[in-house]
Order: C-alpha cells, then sequence, then structure tokens
C-alpha cells in the first residue's frame, strides 16, 4: 500500500465523513482515494475552486457534525493558513495532510522535503498552538492518521499530518487493521440543557464539549475574540484567558501527544535525531557505526508539534554528539534540538534541499 | 548469480509514460505473495509523458530500513538517458538490461540490449513493454517467481488486456530462457 | 392578523444594533428575520454564516446557529456546512467586499455548484467598516478614501455575475422597499439551490460623504430613483438602462441543486 493510500484509509477508519481539497501534487492520491469511498460510505468528497475553500468547507462540515479533513502540499497549505487559524480559534476538530514537497514557492513539485517545519508550527498569524506529526512508514501513515483525528476531536484543534514526498509516495507491505482493533475517539458532547450550553466554557481538561449545527444545542462560532458564549467579547481579561486556553490545552496533555521512538539510542554516544524518510536514512547509518563498534541511536520525532523537549534534553544531554540530518537548508528542526540542548552541545546539521533524499553515506560524512 | 539470496534491489528506469512504476508495483505485489517485506519508491519529474521516470523495489526477507537502492541487482533502462545514468554500474558487475530500439546498442560483460519496445509492438501493444521487461528480469534474477507475477497480472488486467500482458510476460521471459538472440 | 416581527431570533438586550443611522444593513436583517418566523424556521435547524465587515457583525445579533469566518470565505464554510447537512436552512451574509471582492471566486463557484443556501449581499459600494475604501463594486467615476481622484476601474454587477454562474434565483432590492425585500428574502430561503438576494444599501457614513451625499435621505433618493422593477426596466433603452438598475426578481429557475445531484451520484457509486 502507498503512503498517500494508508493516510486516507487511517481517516476512514478514524470515522472521517467528509473531505474536502484542491489538487496537488504530491498529495492528490489521498483526494483521488477519497473520491472513490466517500460516496459509498455515505460520507461526502467535494473538490472546491481553492485550498482557501477546501479548509474552510472542512471546518464547517466539522461544525454540522462530521469527522473532516484535507490534503494539500506546499502552496496550498499556504493559501490554508488564515482559516486554519479559525480552527484554532473556533476551536473545530479537522485534519490537514501537508505531503510536503521542495520549495520555495512551487519549487520541484514531485520531489521531496522537510522545509515546512516552522511553517507547521508558526504558519498562521497570531500566536496559537497546534499539533503536528510526522510519519516514516506506510504503517505510520494509517496509525498516525488515525490518531490525528483522535487528538483533533479530543482537544478541538487542527491536526497537521507532515509526511514527506517520499513517505507519501511509498509503497510498503500493510495490511488494514480490523474495526475495533485500533482506538477512535469521538469528540464530546454537550449534555444537560440547550439553553445552557457554552461551546467555549472548557471543562477541567481544557477543552468544551462541541455540539453540532442541527442538534438540540443551537451555537456560535467565532474567527473574532470571543467569550465563553462563543459570541463577540473585546474585553481584555477575557482575550487573555482565551489566548491562554488554546496553548493550555495543548501543554497541559503534552506527555499523550508527543509520541517518539528511540532505536538502540538509551546507551548512544552519538544520537541521530530525525523525522520522516530521513529517520530511515538515519537508522541505516546508526547501524553502519554499531557495526564498526561506535554506540549510535535514533530518536525518531514522530509529534513534530509539539517539540519533544524532554526526550530530546533526556537522550541528546547523554550523547556526546547529536546529529539532525533534514530535508531543509537551515536545519529548522536542528534549531529546535539547539535550544533545549544549550549553546555548547556538538550539534551536527546535515541538509538536503536539492530535492534529492539524505542517505545513510550523506549522515556518515557527517562524524568524521 | 548468488542462490537462495535473501535480498533482491531493482532499478526501473526509463521516461514517463512506460509504465515503470507500475511494473514496479507489481513486482513489489508478487513478492508480497510470497511473503517477502518490500519497498517500492518512485521518482519522476512534472511530466505524466516523457522526462526520466524511475521506480526502485527492494525484496527481502526482513524489514527494510532505508527505502532507497543502494546496491542495485539488476537494472532495467528504456531509454538512452536511462542507460547514461545507470551505465557505470556495469563496471560493478551490476545486470543492466537495456532497450536497443531507444537507446545505442553497447558492448560489456553486464550489459544487455533486447529491442523490449519493438518486440511488445509487434506483440501489438506497446504498453505492455513495462511487463515484457520484467519477465525478463526475473527470467534473468529469480526474485520472484513467474507464477506469482501472473497472480498479480491476473489480478490487475480483465479480458483483452490480461491475454496480452500474460503474453508480454511469456515472451519476456522466453528471453532469457531460450537465450533468443535473434531479434 | 399579526405580523411577523422577527425577534424570536434576535439575542435580548442587543438593541439599539452597531450599525450607522442611515445603513441598510439593519432594514435587511429585520427582513431577513421577518422572513425567517413566516417560513417558521427553527433557531436549531437555522444556520446563519457571516464574513468580514459592516454585514459581517450580524451574527451577534441572532439566537440561531452562527458562524462568523474569515474575510470573503463565508461562502466555502456555508458550503461544508449544507453539503454535509442539507436539512439545515443556511443562510450567508455578506458585504460587497466580502462576496465579490475578496470572495468573488467562491460566489461564482457556490453558484455554479447551485448549493441549497441564501447569499444575502448588502452592497455598499465600498468598505464601510475599514473608512471607505473602494470595492469591486464601487461605480466607475466615484470617490472613497482610495480613489481621491475618482475610481479608475469599473463595477461588478453582482446579480448578473449570479445569473450567468448558475444561481436559481436572484433578486435585488433597497432598503427603501423594506415589505418587498423581506417578500423577496423569504421566496430566495424557499428556492432550492444557490438563492442571491442583493441588497443596494446607503452608506452614508463613508460612500455618502464622499459623493456628495451626505444625508441618509440623499442615498436612499440616490438609490429609489435609480431603481427600477425588472419587467420595467427591461423595456428601457441601452442608455436609460445605464442609468438605473434593475429590481425585484431577476432569475427564477429550477435546476437541481448540489444536493440533489450528489444524492444522485452516491446512488450511482452504491451500485458499484
Amino acid at each position: 500500500m502507498q503512503g498517500n493510500q494508508a493516510m486516507s484509509e487511517g481517516a476512514i477508519y478514524a470515522g472521517a465523513k467528509f473531505f474536502a481539497g484542491y489538487p496537488i501534487t504530491p498529495s492528490s492520491e489521498i483526494a483521488e482515494e477519497c473520491s472513490k469511498v466517500m460516496l459509498k460510505i455515505g460520507g461526502v468528497y467535494m473538490q472546491m475552486e481553492d485550498e482557501i475553500a477546501s479548509i474552510a468547507a472542512v471546518i464547517g462540515a466539522s461544525l454540522a457534525g462530521a469527522k473532516a479533513f484535507t490534503a494539500t502540499s506546499g502552496p496550498g497549505f499556504s493559501l490554508m493558513q488564515e482559516n486554519l487559524g479559525l480552527a484554532v480559534m473556533g476551536e473545530v476538530p479537522c485534519v490537514v495532510i501537508d505531503v510536503q514537497r521542495r520549495g520555495p514557492s512551487t519549487g520541484l513539485s514531485t520531489k521531496p522535503a522537510q522545509g515546512d517545519i516552522m511553517q507547521l508550527r508558526w504558519g498562521r498569524h497570531g500566536d496559537q498552538s497546534v499539533i503536528a506529526l510526522c510519519p516514516a512508514t506506510v504503517s505510520e501513515c494509517f496509525f498516525m492518521t488515525v490518531k490525528a483525528f483522535n487528538f483533533a476531536e479530543k482537544f478541538r484543534v487542527p491536526v497537521i499530518m507532515a509526511p514527506d514526498e517520499i513517505i507519501g509516495h511509498m509503497r510498503e507491505n500493510f495490511s488494514l487493521p480490523t474495526p475495533g482493533e485500533v482506538e477512535v475517539i469521538d469528540r464530546k458532547k454537550p449534555s444537560g440543557s440547550p439553553e445552557n450550553y457554552l461551546p467555549f466554557a472548557a471543562d477541567k481538561d481544557g477543552v468544551a464539549p462541541l455540539a453540532s449545527y442541527g442538534s438540540d444545542y443551537v451555537f456560535h462560532v467565532s474567527s473574532s475574540m470571543h467569550g465563553p458564549d462563543g459570541c463577540s467579547n473585546n474585553d481584555p481579561a477575557n482575550a487573555a484567558w482565551r489566548v491562554a486556553q488554546l496553548h493550555r490545552k495543548i501543554e497541559m496533555h503534552r506527555d499523550e501527544i508527543v509520541i517518539t521512538k528511540t532505536f538502540s539510542a538509551e546507551d548512544a554516544e552519538i544520537l541521530l535525531i530525525a523525522f520522516g524518510a530521513t529517520t530511515r536514512s538515519s537508522r541505516a547509518a546508526a547501524l553502519e557505526l554499531r557495526k564498526r563498534g561506535v554506540r549510535a541511536g535514533v530518536l525518531q520525532l514522530i509529534t513534530l508539534w509539539p517539540f519533544a523537549d524532554k526526550e530530546v534534553a533526556s537522550l541528546g544531554g547523554r550523547a556526546k554528539t547529536v546529529i539532525v540530518p533534514e530535508m531543509n537548508y537551515g536545519g529548522q528542526m536542528a534549531g529546535e534540538v539547539q535550544k533545549v540542548l544549550g549553546g555548547g552541545a556538538d550539534i551536527r546539521r546535515v541538509n538536503s534541499y536539492n530535492g534529492e533524499i539524505i542517505t545513510p553515506q550523506d549522515i556518515l560524512k557527517a562524524i568524521r | 548469480m548468488k542462490e537462495n539470496q535473501k535480498r533482491y534491489e531493482v532499478i526501473l528506469a526509463g521516461s514517463g509514460g512506460q509504465g515503470l512504476v507500475l511494473s514496479g508495483i507489481m513486482l513489489g505485489e508478487a513478492a508480497i505473495l510470497e511473503g517477502k517485506v518490500v519497498v517500492q519508491t518512485q521518482s519522476y519529474g512534472i511530466a505524466s509523458r516523457g522526462g526520466l521516470s524511475l521506480a526502485e523495489v527492494i525484496i527481502d526477507q526482513e524489514e527494510i530500513i532505508y527505502q532507497q537502492v543502494q546496491e542495485p541487482d539488476i537494472i532495467l533502462t528504456l531509454t538512452e538517458e536511462a542507460l547514461e545514468k545507470y551505465i557505470p554500474y556495469a563496471e560493478q558487475q551490476v545486470v543492466i538490461f537495456y532497450d536497443t530500439t531507444l537507446a545505442k546498442a553497447r558492448t560489456g560483460a553486464c550489459l544487455t540490449g533486447y529491442p523490449f519496445t519493438r518486440i511488445a509492438s509487434d506483440l501489438g501493444n506497446l504498453g505492455s513493454v513495462n511487463i515484457l521487461s520484467l519477465g525478463a528480469m526475473i527470467a534473468k534474477i529469480p526474485m520472484v517467481k513467474k507464477e506469482s507475477l501472473v497472480r498479480v497480472i491476473q489480478k490487475r488486467f480483465k479480458g483483452k488486456a490480461l491475454e496480452m500482458n500474460l503474453q508480454a510476460l511469456e515472451t519476456g521471459t522466453d528471453l532469457i530462457r531460450k537465450g533468443e538472440q535473434t531479434w | 392578523m399579526s405580523h411577523a416581527t422577527g425577534t424570536k431570533y434576535l439575542k435580548d438586550g442587543v438593541l439599539p444594533h452597531m450599525w450607522c443611522s442611515g445603513c441598510g444593513i439593519g432594514v435587511m436583517l429585520g427582513a431577513m428575520l421577518r422572513a425567517f418566523e413566516e417560513l417558521n424556521y427553527k433557531n436549531t435547524d437555522t444556520v446563519v454564516v457571516t464574513g468580514i465587515g459592516c454585514t459581517g457583525k450580524a451574527d451577534d445579533y441572532l439566537k440561531t446557529n452562527a458562524l462568523h469566518t474569515t474575510h470573503g470565505r463565508a461562502l466555502p464554510y456555508a458550503t461544508g456546512i449544507k453539503a454535509f447537512n442539507p436539512k439545515l436552512h443556511v443562510v450567508v451574509l455578506m458585504g460587497d467586499g466580502d462576496s465579490v471582492t475578496i470572495g468573488g471566486n467562491h460566489f461564482i463557484h457556490a453558484a455554479r455548484r447551485n448549493i441549497d443556501l441564501t447569499a444575502i449581499v448588502i452592497n455598499n459600494f465600498n468598505y464601510g467598516m475599514t473608512g471607505g475604501q473602494v470595492s469591486g463594486t464601487t461605480p466607475g467615476g466615484c470617490y472613497t478614501s482610495t480613489t481621491s481622484w475618482g475610481n479608475p476601474e469599473r463595477d461588478f454587477d453582482i446579480c448578473a455575475l449570479a445569473e450567468v454562474a448558475g444561481a436559481n434565483y436572484v433578486a435585488r432590492e433597497t432598503p427603501y422597499h423594506g415589505w418587498e425585500l423581506k417578500e423577496l428574502i423569504k421566496e430566495a430561503l424557499g428556492k432550492k439551490g444557490f438563492s442571491l438576494v442583493e441588497v443596494f444599501s446607503p452608506c452614508p457614513t463613508h460612500f455618502g460623504k464622499n459623493n456628495d451625499m451626505k444625508q441618509t435621505r440623499e442615498m436612499l433618493d440616490w438609490l429609489r430613483d435609480r431603481g427600477i422593477p425588472a419587467d420595467r426596466y427591461g423595456k428601457l433603452s441601452n442608455d436609460e438602462k445605464r442609468a438605473h438598475f434593475a429590481t425585484g426578481k431577476l432569475v427564477d429557475r429550477n435546476d437541481p441543486d448540489f444536493n440533489t445531484r450528489y444524492e444522485d451520484t452516491r446512488l450511482k457509486a452504491a451500485r458499484g
């Protein structure tokens, strides 16, 4: 199965019933798959006039009760940012798949990159938190998409899946799990009297229940600053509370959200920190180093945002050298690693930005 | 040739529209039918037709960590451009099949030319050049059993297309099996 | 006989509203809520989607479901809602900036899809909320805060745009004719498919001030005198047409809407 297909299968498994998108390489297989499946399962597939409309329709459908998602790549992801901000502000669950390709601008549309790392986190104006996940195998494409929907529903937040083109287009052995085998989470619904329903009054877990348009619970959602009832509220105290709550609900559940994997990393004096396709190059490089008697290991970041600071501090603090291979020019993730480990740490960056993958040999060169 | 080899790495190179990604997928599916672990990747340009197009397949008994081909066992090149790119591998004793219809004939121990495109055209279906050359490759290096490929083809095609592709597979394997150089 | 007041959709204690005196948005809102009442809409099955600008503030007055969205994007949000739950009454309130300037592409595609919702566009020929800048519907030669020497560009005819893009229902009215406006909105709401009601509205604060119509009365007269009911407008000479605009129902057809077509396609998919 192909990575892109595994992500659409993961979405369907998680209960997605609405897809709106606009074709763009290298993500179009996801739309094509959904256009076949959605109509058969009673869902909706729509090709919109652009990516701005696509994410808007996804958010609208989500408020009407659907688990909804879209898929895109660089240029389309840029177009989605403003409305994605509404999903943050209006706390609307949704999933966006950004299959990363080489930029800037339209760049090399069929070639892989990991250049959107900062855009995933900070692409929207204002001041907000989202969750971003990055798979490295076809199997992770499936399971992490289910996870993305679970996080979106549980925390009422947009979740971005950010594979690179290699992972999106790669095919590997994979058999779909049976229904019930993997946990699927649905959004918390309101109970109690509809007159007292406040769609933005967070419970102790930082998240308010969310009704659907058309239910007994009438509600108001706004892109502008709003009070617990969802209506405009310009009071500074309310604004401070709202902005903090949007960050805090993610911080509170940080340990649940941050997913990492390690490969012989416990005793590593050389630690490779990687995500997406470069995880695979890093693992091959670490195995080669172990063969040569060097204690090397890999920390794979599946959750890119929020950043795995504790895991990096713990494993990176023990290693003599930390290497961060990534398919971008400046080392977008290496900068985050540096923030955690401090200026004195031996952090080496291995970067490719020509549209080609980083090979295990490229990584080994950084160690000599 | 290594007997009972555990891992095979294959490169299929040509131009967009020759169906190489599809034959890479079918090779992978055949290996999966045999219980193997497979990774297939591709590299292509922006055009659906033309431009260098490339499919890589790795077949192994255990987890494939790095997904790209590093030590190819066999390379298929269906265009002059593809052959030029991969010809250095011939010096490392890697088997290279190339298409004499579309690329200039070469000599060299590991270089074997067949007029794949012309044969496919003579069979009445230019589009089956991918299956035909795949047939030749598995006859040369037993990465998968022919029967597994037959099953994959039967799953993917129906009617006339099925017939054509099975015939192409047969013709391709015969090229090696019978050592026919009379084309 | 009791008359519809629309107050059951209006939040308590929100009047007087925020819009300038002379603005047409309040008249439009009143007409829409009365139309809701006459059609017996429930707060639970109605969703009002707004964009950004003066008109975009209307959701704050409502007790129905509401979604206040980003500038120009109200229609695709509404499209997602209606496509997923066809039972909902979906109404989109936009200004001329939202509908045909920043959001023009969404407007023509919503009409093309014939998605079953009603778009009500307050066209006041300029950007009121941000201080009266030029918009895609500012007539050529008119003065705004960003066309100090007169607008060198031409304006859109929103109704004509909706018509050629495929809307099932198109109407235009001014706040001068409040009862007629309510009737048109009611007819648009009842119509399956994409329906548009354009409301030519005074903006005495900005557009009027910049174009020698500082008094509300002057702007209303300007609209009243130029608006001619569609049947009579059709008989005017081309020169007269240029100096006037048609009001009332302009387009009324019954092409299948998006959800009907989608359901047909679903049945096809189910058959394999």
